[in-house]
Parts: structure tokens; C-alpha cells; sequence
């Protein structure tokens, strides 16, 4: 898999966010994405994701344009946001069980459960869910609807210590299985070799 | 056609979990009509002639009452996005989440007209062709509120907005539907009238995904 941004541009209202973008990220590649608030890091993600239209440039994976073939781009990412998209009154298992079905797979959701230690949590409606246990059904969902590039918002907001390590095992797992992370957070998570985008340096014009 | 019926399933089940939407529409219609005998008195020739168009007009009514929350709650936990990304066309959604609605909604409203017909003093010979008119044109309903709700899905408190929006859209489905019964009580063909609402509901759920799809887009930006 190889993916890569072409001189990107996002404008948010009336407001430049950042301009003529460019990165690439290959099998295997860690991107870091560093900046202070509003510098643009959701907006590249949400652009990378496909939910966002950028204003100018494109997305390219393994050299086919994302406008030539939008299915293909879509089957190729999956996206954690900084909203844990959980219904209240359905358990946690119904709440992965409708993504999964909704990607048109069979079977259970228990091996992706037990990926961040929800097994026991699997009966319960999210509403009683912490901020932590919800961000960790959310993230569950990386392994109930399987892509190549993982795009992660701030995934490590509300989460304990170990599941951060878990989270950390999960992304060097799917890195050595040929996957590729980019990720936007504030707090330092080990990410072995990776590289780091600095929005705010394009913001102001210069180079990344 | 696996993704419809699979945001179809978890729509429907979670009105139902939810409880309270499917009841407080039907509550809503109830209460409605029985506000025009209090309100006009008891004359049963004149709650007659107005039975169709009061019970219609309470339908149109009480089917907008969840129709705000049809595409809001999913954009505010982020679950649009994640239905944006699925590999289900958003069109598909849109008629999926449209026909959730019909059933949680409009469907509870179907099976007590008949008796708020009765309350209205309306000829029996109008009840059948009231009840096929329901069933034809509720599905435009929730098709053409569908599109209102879509493009109020980003909006603060757009239920009023909402209504404005979506209300004049429902005026071919009142007046085809009243004409409908008005006509069978009246003695003449209902058919004419019941095929008109038919061709409102076949080009609303023609229009509705598209148009739908097109404003989650722009709710989604």
C-alpha cells in the first residue's frame, strides 16, 4: 500500500488552514502529526478519510487518484475521531456487531473485543461506559472493519496507561503486517521510527 | 441491499429500546383530533364532512415529531461519519434510516386512524379507502421528511426549520388523500385520487436518497 497527499490545501469557513500540502506514506510508516489547536490536524485526517473535500489537490493510493476510484479509497482507511460513536442502550457488543455487519462480515466480534480487554464489558449498554471505556470500543473498531491505513484523532484521550500499551501493541502489530498509521495526538506514544508532520510550519508557509 | 437492511434493523431496534417516539406520535395524534369535537362541538354532520382532512392533517402532524433526530443523533456521535465511510452507498442509508421511520412512526399512526375516524363521525364507507390512503401515502411522509431531516441534520434546534421545510412538500399528500376519501364517502371513485398519492410516494422515494445523500454530504463537511 502506498499512500499520498498531493498539494493539499484545507480552508475551514474563511479561514486558511493549511496550503499545498504534500506527504507520502508507504507499507509499514508511522506519521505523526504534530501542531498546536486548530493548526489542522483533524482536518487533514477527515481529508485523508474522505469525509472532508479538500480545497485543492489530491489523494493518491498506489497511484490511482481517490476521485478515479472512491470505493477502493474507502474499503482502504478506517477512522477513529475524537467522537466515540456508541448508542447509548445498545451493549457494546450489538454497538461493534452493527459496524461489523455493516461491512458485510459474519461471525462474532469477540476477537476484536478482547483486543482492549472489553470481553467482560461485552453485555453492558455503552451508557454506563467511562470516557476511556467508550474511546476503547471505538478503537475496537480498527479490528472489526480491517483496512490498510488506520487515521487516528487523539486516540489516546481518556485512555489508562495500559490500555495505551495496548493500543501501541495494536498499531506496531498492524505496521508489521504491512499496515500504515497516521496519527494526530498530543502526548508522546512510542512509535518506533516514525515520522512527524509539523502543521504548523505549513501553516505559516514554510516547508513540512 | 445487506447494508439497508442492516442500518433498517439497528434504526428500528433502537426506537424501539429507546421506546417512547413510536408512543408519543401516536399520543400526539390522538390528542390532536380529539381537540376538533371539543373545539367544534358535537355535530356529527359537520365533524363528518371534516373527519378525513382533521385525521390527515394530525397524521402530517405527528409523523414530523421524530423526524429532527432521524439523521441529528448520528452526526452528533459520530456514527455519520462512520456510515459516510461504509461500503453502503449513503442513498441506500438515507431510504434505510426513511423507511426505519416509516415503520417506527408512521405505522402506529395507521393502526389507530380508524378509530380516530370513527371519533369523527366519518361513513364507514370511507374507512377502507382512508386506511388504503394512509398506506400509500405515509411512505411519501417519511421519504420527503427524510430529505428535511437530512439537510437539517448540522442545524441547532432545526425542528421548527424543519417543519417549514417539509410541510409544504406534504400538501400533494393531503390533498390527494382527503380527495381520496372525500370521494368514497361521496360516492365516486377513490381510485384516481389513491393512484396520484401512489405516483407522490413512487417519485418521492425516487428523490428523497439522492437529495438526502447529497445534503448529509454537506452536513458532514
Amino acid at each position: 500500500m502506498h499512500f499520498a497527499a498531493k498539494d493539499v490545501t484545507c480552508i475551514r469557513g474563511d479561514r486558511l488552514v493549511f496550503a499545498d500540502l504534500s506527504f507520502a506514506l508507504a507499507s509499514g510508516e508511522a506519521l505523526l502529526l504534530r501542531g498546536r489547536n486548530g493548526s489542522g490536524k483533524s482536518s487533514l485526517l477527515r481529508i485523508a478519510a474522505g469525509l472532508l473535500e479538500p480545497a485543492s489537490g489530491s489523494l493518491i493510493l498506489d497511484d490511482v487518484d481517490r476521485l478515479a476510484d472512491p470505493d477502493r479509497f474507502r474499503d482502504a482507511v478506517a477512522y477513529v475521531g475524537h467522537l466515540d460513536p456508541l448508542k447509548a442502550v445498545l451493549s457494546i457488543a450489538e454497538n461493534l456487531d452493527f459496524w461489523w455487519r455493516l461491512h458485510g462480515r459474519r461471525g462474532t466480534v469477540d476477537a476484536a473485543l478482547a483486543r482492549f480487554g472489553l470481553d467482560d464489558l461485552a453485555a453492558i449498554p455503552a451508557r454506563y461506559l467511562s470516557a476511556g471505556q467508550r474511546r476503547r470500543v471505538n478503537l475496537a473498531r480498527l479490528f472489526v472493519a480491517p483496512a490498510p491505513l488506520w487515521l487516528l484523532d487523539e486516540p489516546t484521550t481518556g485512555l489508562d496507561a495500559a490500555s495505551i500499551a495496548a493500543l501501541v501493541d495494536a498499531i506496531a502489530e498492524h505496521r508489521g503486517g504491512g499496515g500504515a498509521v497516521m496519527v494526530a495526538t498530543h502526548i508522546d506514544i512510542d512509535l518506533p521510527g516514525h515520522r512527524t508532520l509539523a502543521l504548523d510550519a505549513v501553516a505559516a508557509g514554510g516547508a513540512p | 441491499m445487506n447494508g439497508f437492511f442492516t442500518v433498517l434493523v439497528r434504526d428500528v431496534g433502537l426506537a424501539y429500546r429507546q421506546g417512547g417516539a413510536a408512543l408519543l406520535a401516536v399520543a400526539f395524534f390522538v390528542v390532536v383530533v380529539t381537540l376538533f369535537p371539543l373545539g367544534i362541538g358535537p355535530e356529527s354532520e359537520i365533524l363528518s364532512r371534516i373527519s378525513a382532512g382533521v385525521v390527515w392533517t394530525a397524521a402530517l402532524l405527528a409523523a414530523l415529531l421524530s423526524l429532527d433526530r432521524m439523521f441529528q443523533a448520528d452526526l452528533e456521535d459520530g456514527s455519520l461519519d462512520l456510515l459516510a465511510m461504509a461500503p453502503v452507498p449513503m442513498a441506500a442509508i438515507v431510504l434505510a434510516k426513511c423507511a426505519a421511520h416509516w415503520i417506527t412512526t408512521a405505522l402506529p399512526l395507521i393502526v389507530v386512524a380508524p378509530v380516530l375516524a370513527i371519533l369523527m363521525q366519518m361513513p364507514t364507507e370511507g374507512l377502507a379507502v382512508l386506511l388504503a390512503s394512509m398506506l400509500l401515502g405515509t411512505p411519501a411522509l417519511s421519504l420527503l421528511g427524510g430529505i428535511g431531516a437530512a439537510l437539517t441534520a448540522g442545524i441547532r434546534r432545526g425542528g421548527v426549520l424543519l417543519s417549514l421545510l417539509v410541510l409544504p412538500l406534504y400538501i400533494p399528500v393531503l390533498i390527494f388523500a382527503v380527495g381520496a376519501v372525500d370521494a368514497s364517502i361521496g360516492g365516486l371513485a377513490a381510485r384516481p385520487h389513491l393512484l396520484l398519492l401512489a405516483a407522490v410516494t413512487l417519485v418521492s422515494s425516487v428523490i428523497a436518497p439522492i437529495a438526502g445523500a447529497a445534503a448529509i454530504k454537506l452536513a458532514l463537511e
